[in-house]
């Protein structure tokens, strides 16, 4: 990361609430409920949590999949959040997204060509021949090759197809590379292959990505920075060395105890906290730390009053009535 | 301790319209009474295949083309369909990835849990409540009488797992073989469900196996482990050894690509380069020679037998032969496992 750091994403208190039911009986899931932080140009941020925090909901909301409920999306200092379709497609080519299921994210009826083109279609950056040399030059950056140009999909394994979907990213030449879950669908030895490929492609373009992902060991192989949400909420920020070494939320507490560690011989398994319970459901929820119920330190506070995140150490943002008493314990 | 299971020279094959996938190809292992035995591999190493075949489970088109499956003495591939069943959900039984496809959605959970009882005991139904009762308690869910009337929906993903497994051990199987059965899970609820599994091995003494592809989940409860790769087995080997000290290039490369994280530094991940093997029609020698840093001729030719490392350590590599070049952190040894 360089020394003066410019922010390139802003989120400031980012809503995605997805609305059922019937008139009388509204059911409100609060997928993203209020989150904020921000992403320097160059950096990776990691995005890690529990299936149904709301990291993916957060990544496709800020590409514009969702539309916002609240709150503002600033890239390059101008808020997206509320631009019409036809104002947001000159920002549509700084942000791009590689999906998890590379079976999924590719037509299966186009050739590799004409996916990676897509963006430079709609965008109308290159045509013919320009083209073409386009999409071999990038299918030579993630480890293709030439003749691959013309094949389809299926004829491609899991790893090569997610390089496909990368080149599509890279083609409309993007700042900021929204990685949701992009390797976890891989095989272990192949995702070293695509992690040390994100990474050189992020030297040689300066390139800042969004990586949402719930491998906790690989997120911090990665990233710079770290947020964690629960239940749509972020309850902690900061250097992925220092989430790491010293959390500080009792939830990131307990989420890092339980990652099985490659080492029969760890010592980890008799520290390790195991939670009670499941993650609660994010459909009308009320006041109160997300975190609650499953906390062991939580007190009456942490059920009535919303605990926001507060800056406890330099660079280290944590939303937790009692951080400071817990770090004592 | 007594041997419980003896797979030999077991081959399994899928025959589909592009030919023969030969998805097992010659694996060996015996498992003793009360051990938790990992298999780990990639996707296509043949793991799952190697459970469906010792419960019978494997469907058309594919079938175990040779080898044995020796449970307490009785070859279970000799056997009927019928005289299979008589084992399976008794002696043996299974825990699936994914709980919501195992269990039928239109029965409620308490329901499921007293066929397999009142199917394999002589219980009355009044008793095969209890025990369905007894049983969820022991899998950690609360409020089990109210539970019972749940169906399957109401219940979180790592609460069908409990109930799934509590399904698996009420006949107090003597193996229980579990495939991937934390894979769909979260972290937290993944901890718990390793815990419970820890905790069955007291408390019903079942042998375990554990399918995975995580190398982290086997060191958490397993005592012995297999490292499957192109329907072959690379590596055999107690636990700590495996660790320590792994013996197959295959083996090391799945350790080093796994992120090693150290404070303040930023280490390079070191990847196995290029991609898993075609089982339609696989190298004739050691499945993972094409991908092998340090392949030779005779790799690509001819298959490695398991070498004897220790006595509880084996690795199929040529490298281990007395005639092969040095390479540091290999060893040489004179015999394989059957000398």
């Amino acid at each position: 990361m360089s020394e003066e750091r410019i922010p390139l994403l802003e989120v400031k208190g980012l809503k995605k609430y997805f609305i059922s039911g019937s008139l009388k009986n509204r059911r409100v899931l609060a997928a993203v409920d209020g989150i904020n932080f921000t992403i320097y140009k160059g950096e990776t941020f990691g995005l890690v949590g529990e299936s149904g925090c709301g990291k993916t909901t957060t990544g496709r909301t800020i590409c514009r999949l969702y539309n916002p409920t609240e709150g503002e999306v600033i890239i390059d200092g101008i808020d997206i959040a509320k631009m019409s379709e036809k104002e947001l497609r000159p920002y549509r080519k700084k942000m791009q997204m590689i999906f998890q299921d590379p079976y999924a994210s590719l037509n299966s009826r186009m050739t590799v060509t004409d996916i990676i083109a897509e963006g430079i279609d709609t965008h109308k950056l290159l045509v013919g021949e320009a083209r073409q040399e386009r999409i071999y030059e990038l299918l030579e950056k993630v480890g293709l090759k030439r003749e691959h140009a013309s094949r389809y999909p299926h004829e491609f394994s899991g790893g090569q197809r997610q390089r496909i979907g990368i080149a599509r990213a890279l083609a409309v030449n993007p700042e900021i590379i929204i990685c949701d879950e992009p390797i976890s669908a891989l095989d272990v030895s192949i995702q070293a292959q695509v992690v040390n490929m994100l990474e050189d492609l992020q030297d040689e373009f300066g390139l800042t990505y969004l990586f949402i992902a719930h491998d906790l060991s690989m997120v911090r192989h990665i990233s710079d920075r770290i947020g964690v949400m629960y239940l749509g909420k972020m309850m902690e920020i900061t250097t992925a060395d220092n989430l790491y070494e010293h959390p500080m939320h009792p939830y990131t507490i307990s989420l890092l105890s339980a990652i099985p560690v490659p080492d029969p011989k760890n010592s980890i398994r008799s520290k390790r906290i195991i939670l009670k319970g499941d993650v609660g459901s994010p459909i009308n929820m009320k006041p109160g730390c997300r975190f609650a119920p499953r906390c062991q330190y939580a007190t009456e506070r942490c059920l009535t009053d919303t605990p926001e995140l507060r800056e406890l150490e330099p660079e280290h943002f944590v939303a937790c009535h009692n951080a400071e008493t817990i770090r004592g314990i | 301790m007594k041997t419980l299971l003896e797979i030999n020279n077991l081959h399994t094959s899928f025959f589909t319209h592009l030919g023969e996938v030969q998805a097992v190809r010659g694996i060996d292992f015996v498992l003793e009474e009360g051990d938790i035995l990992g298999i780990v591999g990639e996707s296509g190493s043949g793991k799952s295949v190697t459970s469906l075949s010792i419960m019978g489970l494997v469907d058309d088109p594919g079938r175990i083309t040779e080898g044995s499956i020796v449970f307490e003495g009785v070859d279970l591939t000799k056997l009927t369909n019928e005289q299979l069943a008589e084992y399976r959900g008794n002696d043996i039984s299974m825990i699936f990835q994914d709980p919501m496809t195992s269990i039928n959605p239109v029965y409620s959970i308490g329901n499921q849990l007293m066929e397999v009882i009142l199917r394999h005991t002589k219980m009355t139904k009044e008793e095969a409540k209890e025990r369905a009762i007894e049983l969820l308690k022991m899998v950690g869910i609360p409020e089990p009488e109210v539970r019972l009337k749940n169906y399957p929906h109401q219940f979180s993903g790592g609460m069908r797992q409990r109930a799934m497994i509590a399904m698996a051990i009420s006949c107090n199987p003597k193996l229980l073989i579990a495939d991937e059965p934390t894979t769909a899970l979260d972290v937290t609820i993944q901890a718990q469900i390793l815990e419970l599994m820890r905790s069955l091995k007291d408390k019903i003494n079942t042998t375990i196996i554990l399918i995975t592809h995580d190398l982290g989940v086997i060191a958490e409860v397993c005592n012995k482990v297999i490292v499957m790769y192109g329907g072959m087995i690379m590596e055999r080997s107690n636990i700590e050894s495996l660790y320590d000290n792994p013996q197959h290039p295959y083996t090391r490369g799945l350790l080093q690509s796994v992120p090693k994280n150290v404070t303040g530094k930023k280490n390079r991940l070191i990847p196995i380069e290029g991609s898993p093997p075609d089982l339609l029609s696989p190298p004739p020698g050691c499945p993972f020679s094409p991908r092998c840093p340090h392949a030779m001729e005779i790799c690509l030719k001819e298959a490695a037998p398991l070498f004897k490392i220790s006595d509880t350590q084996f690795a199929s590599c040529w490298l281990h032969h007395v005639d092969a070049p040095e390479v540091e952190g290999y060893v040489k040894v004179a015999g394989d496992e059957n000398e």
